[in-house]
């Protein structure tokens, strides 16, 4: 147990210390730019998620629903030694779904918004299980098939929803309105933090960190998801189904990206599919997201909110002109930083040595008295 | 005829980008480290190069402007890419997690910086760089049309980098101690090569050709830059494994991709294709699927270099 601890230790002051450079380089550039706004600017940043009280704390839970599950996609397949950077194509299949039972399928009444978040989880498990099918039988670098999937979904759900005229609303060149009945309801939410856009999404957001969480901590199966992640040959030895594994990885990975498009999609906030040759950033902030987290689920749900506070925070930079990019500047920054793992280390072993050698030499000087 | 000329034209804007960037990629593979960043560096080489273009524009003559932006690009993108070479090779940290953190980077910054020079985030610039026809050259049959007609200085730059990175990497002593550090940085060391100069030359040039294909893919296909390469940087990872790492394969491989892209862009145009009435994204989508089916092929014994993504540690020996 205890070696497990002190790398867990080393792992969260790597994060605090790639957060705390992050911000400092943001506080840097606002100050190249305009250094009499820089600090009310920079304090912004950190305060602007409270500015409106209850609904700025409200917004922050919107924003951080998607951002959560993507993140932890990407961190589950992580645990499971893959990289999933396939979250923006599994996002937009998994709103693609969404949306399409969403306008579609009006008759279901109530349980229509399961359906079609069900129909979310669904297309991204398929979107995940291409690359996972590729790496188990083919050997297939599964960043790379990822990244070609994201290009293939977004093009796909591009092509049908401007060619399928019951989805696509001309006018405004982006999906058409969901049903009412497939909106995800509030679940009281909108009664704690009034006039914000939560809803219960990110209470199924934070149910499936759990389940995640139980998956790959306390089942057998989801130990050998791990063990395959160590060691792909090990693991076929001690008579796990490496294959399996490895499909079953990327198809909840998959399955995870594709809920978080369907809560974005459902949320009854004005958001559509916009036809546009781009891939969804909710995916990519999905890696960040996971790697701030250092992948634990826990975690993951931690550095999505605080991505997100950063983000509202960011909103309010505006009012200062500055523009909104800087925090996408400072968590690239972060990320950079938290890859940096080593560095920690050495700086923590150097000042374990110090104390250790300072404590001899009192221990020396006490002994010679 | 003139439709084979116009379909080739516009192939080479999609493709010489695409190639440039695709050989840049594979040496910095093949010195052992994966450079996913390639996305970001051809925004910021793009960003820089088409600012430049911006301010200086009708002040001097095109083709000297050009140029010029070129070399900026292809410092800017080498300049970047020393952040990647630093954190993968002595900080010998995930190199999938320092690229991804380059791309998020590049296009805030673009976006954040433009909004700060000139107020709006797109660049604006004019395009003064087409050549109708090049004196003598263009007159040939056949290949002045071709090769000739409505060209870019760039795409000659991009041929000879495709020839002059074939040499290097065959036939110079650099060529060949870089690709000994990504098969066996261990062995390429006892035999007294520094690995980790060899790796910072691999990422540099992958840096500067990434900056300076970010430059060459914007210049042709638009008027503005809008701190976007349109996806071209994962498009040229994909040509890299679709060429197997080898530079004439990775030159087929952008010829390929960079027809699909044309046929995407220009399909309308061209008579036979728009009475198949196959929609544009059909031609999007065709270069990724291809490369899936060719990933599926070629996975079980790829050429891959052998030690690429594994960060080199001297204690190792």
């Amino acid at each position: 147990m205890k070696p497990k601890q002190i790398k867990d230790h080393t792992g969260i002051l790597s994060s605090i210390f790639a957060i705390v450079l992050g911000l400092i380089v943001g506080l840097i550039i606002l100050f190249l730019c305009n250094p009499k706004q820089a600090l009310p600017g920079f304090a912004t940043i950190l305060s602007g998620a409270f500015t409106h009280g209850a609904k700025g704390v409200g917004q922050v839970f919107y924003y951080a629903t998607p951002i959560i599950l993507t993140g932890l996609s990407v961190g589950f397949a992580f645990k499971t030694g893959l990289f999933n950077i396939g979250t923006p194509g599994q996002f937009i299949m998994g709103g693609f779904g969404a949306v399409y039972v969403g306008i579609l399928w009006t008759s279901l009444g109530p349980a229509h918004w399961i359906v079609a978040l069900l129909a979310s989880v669904i297309l991204g498990a398929v979107w995940g299980l291409v690359p996972g099918l590729l790496k188990a039988y083919f050997n297939v670098n599964e960043v790379i098939a990822s990244i070609m999937m994201n290009y293939i979904g977004m093009y796909l759900v591009n092509w049908i929803v401007k060619s399928y005229k019951p989805l696509f609303n001309n006018l405004r060149n982006e999906s058409r309105n969901v049903a009412a009945t497939a909106n995800i309801p509030k679940m009281g939410l909108d009664k704690i933090f009034p006039g914000s856009s939560v809803n219960g999404g990110i209470l199924i957001a934070i149910l499936t960190v759990i389940v995640i969480w139980l998956l790959l901590n306390k089942t057998t199966f989801g130990y050998e998801l791990k063990a395959v992640g160590f060691n792909r040959d090990a693991s076929k030895y001690a008579g796990i189904n490496e294959k399996k594994s490895i499909i079953l990885s990327m198809m909840i990975a998959g399955a995870i990206a594709g809920l978080a498009g369907g809560l974005l999609y459902l949320a009854g906030t004005g958001k559509h599919i916009e036809i546009k040759d781009v891939l969804a950033s909710e995916g990519f902030t999905g890696i960040s997201v996971a790697l701030l987290g250092l992948s634990n689920p826990i975690g993951v749900l931690f550095s999505g909110i605080f991505i997100a506070y950063l983000t509202a925070g960011g909103f309010y930079l505006q009012l200062f002109e500055f523009s909104t990019e800087i925090i996408d500047i400072i968590v690239a920054v972060i990320i950079y930083f938290s890859a940096f793992a080593l560095m920690v280390k050495i700086i923590l072993s150097k000042i374990h040595k110090q104390k250790g050698e300072k404590a001899e030499a009192a221990k020396e000087g006490g002994t010679k008295s | 005829m003139s439709v084979v000329y116009f379909i080739f034209q516009q192939t080479m804007y999609f493709m010489i980008p695409l190639m440039i960037v695709a050989l840049g990629a594979m040496f910095s593979e093949r010195s052992g480290i994966i450079n996913i960043a390639l996305e970001g560096i051809m925004t910021m080489g793009a960003f820089t190069g088409i600012l430049f273009i911006h301010f200086t524009g009708g002040s001097m003559n095109g083709q000297f402007q050009l140029i010029a932006a070129v070399l900026i690009s292809m410092v800017t993108g080498m300049v970047f890419s020393l952040f990647h070479a630093y954190a993968s090779i002595n900080m010998k940290s995930n190199q999938v997690i320092s690229g991804t953190a380059l791309n998020m980077f590049a296009p805030a910054f673009a976006i954040f910086v433009a909004r700060v020079i000139q107020g709006v985030q797109q660049v604006q610039f004019n395009n003064t760089f087409r050549i109708t026809s090049v004196p003598l050259l263009g007159k040939i049959p056949f290949f002045g049309p071709l090769l000739f007609q409505n060209a870019y200085i760039t795409t000659y730059i991009g041929i000879a980098i495709f020839l002059l990175s074939t040499i290097v990497l065959y036939k110079t002593r650099f060529g060949l101690r870089l690709r000994s550090c990504g098969e066996h940085p261990q062995a390429a060391d006892s035999a007294g090569i520094n690995v980790y100069r060899m790796q910072y030359a691999g990422v540099m040039i992958s840096g500067a050709l990434g900056g300076l294909g970010g430059l060459v893919f914007v210049v042709p296909t638009s008027t503005n830059f809008n701190a976007d390469v349109a996806g071209y940087g994962f498009l040229a990872l994909a040509v890299l494994i679709f060429g197997q790492w080898k530079p004439v394969n990775i030159m087929l491989a952008s010829l390929f991709f960079g027809l699909m892209k044309a046929i995407a862009s220009a399909y309308s145009g061209i008579p036979f294709l728009s009475s198949l009435g196959i929609p544009s994204y059909f031609y999007k989508m065709v270069p990724y699927i291809i490369t899936l089916i060719v990933l599926i092929f070629t996975s079980r014994n790829s050429q891959a270099p052998k030690a690429e993504g594994i960060p080199y540690d001297k204690g190792q020996r």
